[in-house]
């Protein structure tokens, strides 16, 4: 590992995995997805019993093609053996857990071996690496450092890159650029929207950060245009990075200098595309559902993991001579799920806490907005004979109720605006409860 | 001696007063005065008509929310002072007053009606009473053709 500290500018050799003749890559595959297969068909019973009722052993397993034989994991079986069981090691091997919201009250707890969160630094090395970031280069970490993974994974990847991390972590917008000026920050780790918000008030403040070279931008969709935007009002390389907690937190992919789709970090984590509808594996190109199995986990390895984030693999190759195929980037789910501002919201806890206040479900509809590069949540409540009063100041404290309500089961703030009965559009079957007008 | 007022629902927006308005003129419905109040996203159109259930129905079998409470109009001296010394006489009472508005039937021999929405509105109508304030009748207030 000592030799992960490349001069700066040249070939960083924690990169080497990234350029395996693909041959190579899938026999290093085919032999830890064996391994893992059994490792959590030894330790996991879940996994056991879905397995033994397709018949299937882990000496089932004997090519790569054989994992569409496996059964699929999902959020839900997370939450449902919430807090711990999924764990394929005991507790005196766990080093570490993290926690991300779930569509209940309860979190989805996720955990990992000190060989695991090598692995994740490993790959956020790697990541970096891709971004152009190296030794000498001064990382300002803006993800929120605590159950989400974006913080921590971030910070321990700089570290082990050799880079010089700064751990200030979310908000506080004046303090972060004072930091970024003063500190001489060249690379900077935030949600794509927060970045724009920190360009405007820097422009507002008068702040130059001219020696802010890249921007690892994750835990929200953006799309290309936004990335013109950021590049051409900051001078700035911005790059997408993808990871979900479930798989390990950021580094599961990472645009390289192409900045023409992800490069999924394969030989950890193994993708596959499916029809969403029929679980069908889809060949290369196609466009679906994407599946990851982990080969390297050991507290909680994933099998099949639906990440009902909608995408397709491109297998070409990628002029940066890097083996790993690449995803396209993710502009939007395969459920009704949405992520503002790096959390995961589902309508139904929407729902939840419209009912809480109401009593009775009232139609609502979910408007998401960008403004100033803030994304905003909007929930608009048509207004019932039960609730309605002929005092504003009635109307508003249910406004603040509904509000408080959200933000209790969401941790976010969203504005509630209440409208006339019978204006939300009714559809049939699947209700368009979310307006996503934030142009990923 | 209390008045029933309808209130209706609407979003701040152009056109929002124009449907209520077309569906009571279709069912045949006076609007004898009404008010309205408004924040930057709703307003609350409150008004009186002779009949107000009628009217609730016509409007929520238009699909609009509307509801019928009970206001108080109280008789005041078109004269400066007037109404003062009545919110006098309220204050002392300590009563709540939601909101108010004039009832806009504009002279009755030298006297204005005011709508007074109370938060209590038969603790009012005594205190009102006991402070010698004249609370008019819905007859007067609705018989009154040119009202
Ligand atoms: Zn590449």
């Amino acid at each position: 590992m000592s030799t992960w500290n490349d001069p700066p500018g040249g070939f960083h050799s924690v990169s080497a995995p990234d350029y395996l003749p693909r041959p190579q890559l899938a026999g290093v595959q085919l032999q830890r997805l064996q391994s893992v297969v059994t490792r959590a068909y030894d330790r996991v019973a879940l996994f056991r019993s879905r397995m033994q009722e397709r018949g299937l052993t882990p000496a089932s397993i004997a090519s790569l093609a054989d994992i569409a034989r496996l059964p699929f994991t999902v959020k839900t079986d997370l939450r449902d053996t919430y807090p711990f069981g999924l764990f394929a090691s005991p507790m005196e091997e766990i080093v570490r857990l993290h926690a991300s919201s779930g569509t209940t009250g309860k979190p989805i707890v996720v955990a990992y071996t000190q060989a695991d969160l090598d692995v994740w630094s490993e790959v956020m090395v790697r990541s970096f690496a891709a971004c152009g970031i190296h030794r000498g280069d001064v990382i300002q970490n803006a993800y929120g450092y605590g159950l989400f993974t974006g913080g921590l994974g971030m910070h321990y990847g700089g570290e082990m890159l050799g880079a010089t991390v700064i751990p200030i972590s979310g908000g506080n917008t004046e303090r972060q650029l004072m930091v970024m000026a003063d500190f001489g920050v060249t690379a900077l780790c935030c949600t794509p929207s927060y970045f724009l918000h920190l360009l405007e008030s820097a422009k507002e403040m008068k702040i130059d950060f001219s020696r802010l070279r890249v921007g690892v931008f994750g835990a929200e969709p953006w799309s290309d245009s936004m990335r013109d935007r950021i590049e051409q009002e900051s001078s700035i390389k911005a790059y997408d990075i993808y990871g979900l907690s479930e798989i390990i937190g950021p580094g599961v992919g990472v645009e390289c200098s192409e900045q023409r789709g992800l490069h999924i970090f394969e030989d950890h984590f193994y993708p596959e595309i499916i029809d969403p509808e029929t679980g069908d594996v889809l060949p290369d190109g196609s466009e679906g559902e994407l599946v990851l199995t982990t080969l390297s986990k050991e507290a909680m390895p994933m099998i099949r993991y639906r990440t009902r984030d909608v995408t397709s693999i491109i297998a070409e190759p990628c002029a940066c001579g890097r083996t790993l195929r690449r995803i396209r980037r993710i502009g939007r789910r395969s459920d009704d799920m949405f992520i503002i501002r790096g959390v995961n919201v589902f309508p139904s806890q929407v729902e939840t806490a419209l009912l809480r206040v109401e009593g009775t479900l009232p139609h609502y509809q979910i408007v998401l907005t960008r403004e100033v590069g803030l994304d905003q949540m909007e929930v608009k409540v048509e207004v019932t004979p039960e609730v309605f009063s002929d005092e504003i100041r009635k109307l508003e404290a249910l406004q603040h109720q509904l509000e408080a309500s959200i933000e209790n089961i969401l941790g976010l703030r969203v504005k509630v605006t209440l409208v006339e009965p019978r204006t939300l559009a009714r559809s049939e079957g699947k209700a368009r409860r979310v307006t996503d007008l934030r142009n990923v | 001696m209390k008045l029933q007022q309808l209130s209706l629902f609407m979003e701040n927006k152009p056109g929002s007063l124009r449907a209520p308005c077309e569906a009571l003129a279709a069912a045949g419905i006076d609007l004898l005065t009404m008010s309205l109040a408004d924040t930057s996203s709703f307003g609350i159109l409150r008004f009186i008509v002779r009949d107000p259930e009628r009217a609730r129905q016509v409007l929520e079998s238009a699909g609009m929310v509307a509801r019928v409470s009970e206001v108080v109009t109280v008789e005041v001296e078109n004269k400066p002072g007037g109404l003062a010394k009545v919110l006098a006489a309220i204050d002392a009472a300590g009563l709540g007053v939601e909101y108010m508005y004039d009832f806009g039937a504009a002279s009755r021999g030298g006297k204005a009606a005011i709508i007074f929405r109370f938060e209590d509105p038969d603790a009012a109508l005594a205190v009102l009473q006991a402070a010698g304030v004249r609370v008019m009748s819905s007859e007067e207030l609705l018989s009154d053709g040119k009202a």
